[in-house]
C-alpha cells in the first residue's frame, strides 16, 4: 500500500507530537530535527521505532544520522515501502 | 518427604535507603571531561549523584541501608532467616556480600546469598524472596540492592561517567498473616535478552563498563512496557489503578518513555535519577525508600516496579507499598 507524502507527512506529525511534545503543524518538509525541531538523537530513536509501528517501515539506528530534515524521513518512508 | 507449609502471600514490611556523603555535580564532570550541564540534565537526566568514599564498600552501603530497613520493619535481627544482597560490583566474588552485611547487622546465621541480574537485581530479589516466604523457605527476608558502579567506571569516558553512581536500598519481606489477606508482593515477569549481551558490558576485572547506549535504548522503550503491563495482569491490577511507578532510574527519557505507554495516568513516577545517578539495582529500592520519606507517596497503595539491565535481564511486579 503505497503512502502519499502528506499521508507520511500527518503520520510523522502525530508521532513527533507525541514523542517530543512538538505541535504537529510545525513539523513540515523543510525543517531539520535537530536544529529547527530542537529534537536529539534520543527522540530520533523513538521516532523512527513509532514510524516502524506507524509505517511498517524499518529504520535501523545507524541510518538515523542521514535522516536531517523531515522531507528526509518521507522520502526514506516512500522508498522502503516500495522495495518491501 | 514433606514439604514445609509457607504462607498464601508475601508482602514487603518496610524499605530502607542509603546514599554515599559525597555529592558530585555535572558541573564537577564538566571539568574533567567534554560534556556539560545542561546536555546531561536533558540526555540523561541526572543533575547530581553520589560516590561511595575510596574505602567504602558495597557491603557498607547494603548495611547501612538494610540496617535502616530493618529498623523500620519493627522486626529484630534475630527475626531474619535469608539475606539476598543484589549487586553486580562487589570487590571481591568470595565471601559473598550477603553473609557478610548479615553478621554486621547481628542476624544470626540466616541463609545469605548474593544476586547478579545486573540492574535487573533489586526485582530478581524481591521476586526470590517472596518465594521464599510463600514456600516456607523463609519467614523474613532481608533484600538489598547496593552497587558501588564509581569503581567500575572510566571517569574520562563522558558517555557512562555522567550516568553511573553509588547507594544501596532495601526491603525487608515477611508474610501475610491475616486470612483472606491480599498478597503484598505480586507474580513476577521476568526475562531475558541474551542476544543484546554485548549493549552492556563490562571485559574483564581491569576493564570499565562500556554501553551502547542509542541500542539500550531503543529496546528499552520499546520491549519493556508490555512486559510492564503483564506484570499488572498477572496481579490483577489494571494499569490505571496504579499509584505509582518505579523503573530502574537508567535515564529519565527512558523512564518517561516507558511511562507514556503504560497506560497509567495517575500513577506517580518516580525520577528518583536526578539526584541519584544509575545506581543498577539499588536504584529501585532507593528511589521507593526516598519517596515514602518524603511522604510522596502513601502506604498501602499499588506500585509497579520494573527492573532491567545488562544481560540484559528485566523483571517487574506490583507491590504494596509498605
Amino acid at each position: 500500500m503505497a503512502l502519499t507524502e502528506q499521508e507520511i507527512l500527518t503520520g510523522l506529525g502525530e508521532i513527533v507530537d507525541e514523542v517530543a511534545g512538538v505541535p504537529a503543524d510545525q513539523v513540515t518538509p523543510e525543517k531539520t530535527f535537530v536544529d529547527d525541531l530542537d529534537i536529539d538523537s534520543l527522540s530520533m530513536v523513538e521516532i523512527a521505532v513509532a514510524a516502524q509501528d506507524k509505517f511498517g517501515v524499518e529504520i535501523p539506528d545507524d541510518h538515523l544520522k542521514d535522516l536531517k530534515t523531515v522531507q528526509d524521513v518521507i522520502d526514506y518512508v516512500q522508498r522502503s515501502a516500495v522495495t518491501a | 518427604m514433606r514439604l514445609t507449609e509457607g504462607s498464601p502471600g508475601a508482602r514487603i514490611l518496610a524499605f530502607g535507603g542509603y546514599q554515599p556523603a559525597r555529592v558530585v555535580t555535572n558541573d564537577e564532570l564538566a571539568a574533567a571531561v567534554d560534556t556539560e550541564d545542561a546536555w546531561i540534565r536533558s540526555r540523561v537526566g541526572v543533575a547530581s549523584r553520589r560516590i561511595a568514599a575510596p574505602d567504602e564498600t558495597v557491603a557498607d552501603m547494603a548495611v547501612a541501608a538494610g540496617g535502616k530497613a530493618l529498623a523500620g520493619s519493627g522486626l529484630s535481627p534475630a527475626d531474619i532467616d535469608l539475606v539476598i544482597v543484589a549487586t553486580c560490583t562487589p570487590e571481591v566474588m568470595i565471601p559473598n556480600v550477603a553473609a557478610t552485611v548479615a553478621r554486621r547487622l547481628g542476624i544470626a546465621a540466616p541463609g545469605a546469598y548474593d544476586l547478579n541480574a545486573a540492574c535487573a537485581g533489586f526485582c530478581y530479589a524481591l521476586a526470590s524472596a517472596s518465594d521464599a516466604v510463600r514456600a516456607g523457605s523463609a519467614r523474613h527476608v532481608l533484600v538489598i540492592g547496593a552497587e558501588k558502579l564509581s569503581q567500575w567506571i572510566d571517569w574520562t569516558d563522558r558517555s557512562t561517567c555522567i550516568i553511573f553512581a553509588d547507594g544501596a536500598g532495601a526491603a525487608v519481606v515477611g508474610p501475610v498473616t491475616e486470612p483472606d489477606a491480599a498478597p503484598g508482593i505480586g507474580p513476577v515477569v521476568w526475562g531475558s535478552a541474551g542476544e543484546l549481551a554485548d549493549k552492556i558490558f563490562i571485559k574483564d576485572r581491569d576493564s570499565f563498563i562500556v554501553q551502547e547506549g542509542q541500542a539500550v535504548f531503543r529496546w528499552a522503550t520499546t520491549a519493556l512496557h508490555p512486559v510492564a503491563r503483564q506484570a499488572c495482569e498477572r496481579a490483577g491490577v489494571d494499569p490505571a489503578e496504579l499509584a505509582v511507578f518505579v523503573p530502574h532510574q537508567a535515564n529519565l527519557r527512558i523512564i518517561e518513555a516507558i511511562a507514556r505507554r503504560l497506560g497509567a495516568p495517575q500513577a506517580k513516577v518516580a525520577d528518583d535519577i536526578v539526584t541519584a545517578g544509575n545506581t543498577s539495582s539499588a536504584s529501585i529500592p532507593l528511589a521507593v525508600s526516598r519517596m515514602l520519606e518524603r511522604g510522596e507517596i502513601s502506604s498501602g497503595t499499588p506500585a509497579l516496579l520494573i527492573g532491567f539491565g545488562a544481560g540484559i535481564c528485566y523483571a517487574a511486579q506490583v507491590i504494596t507499598l509498605p
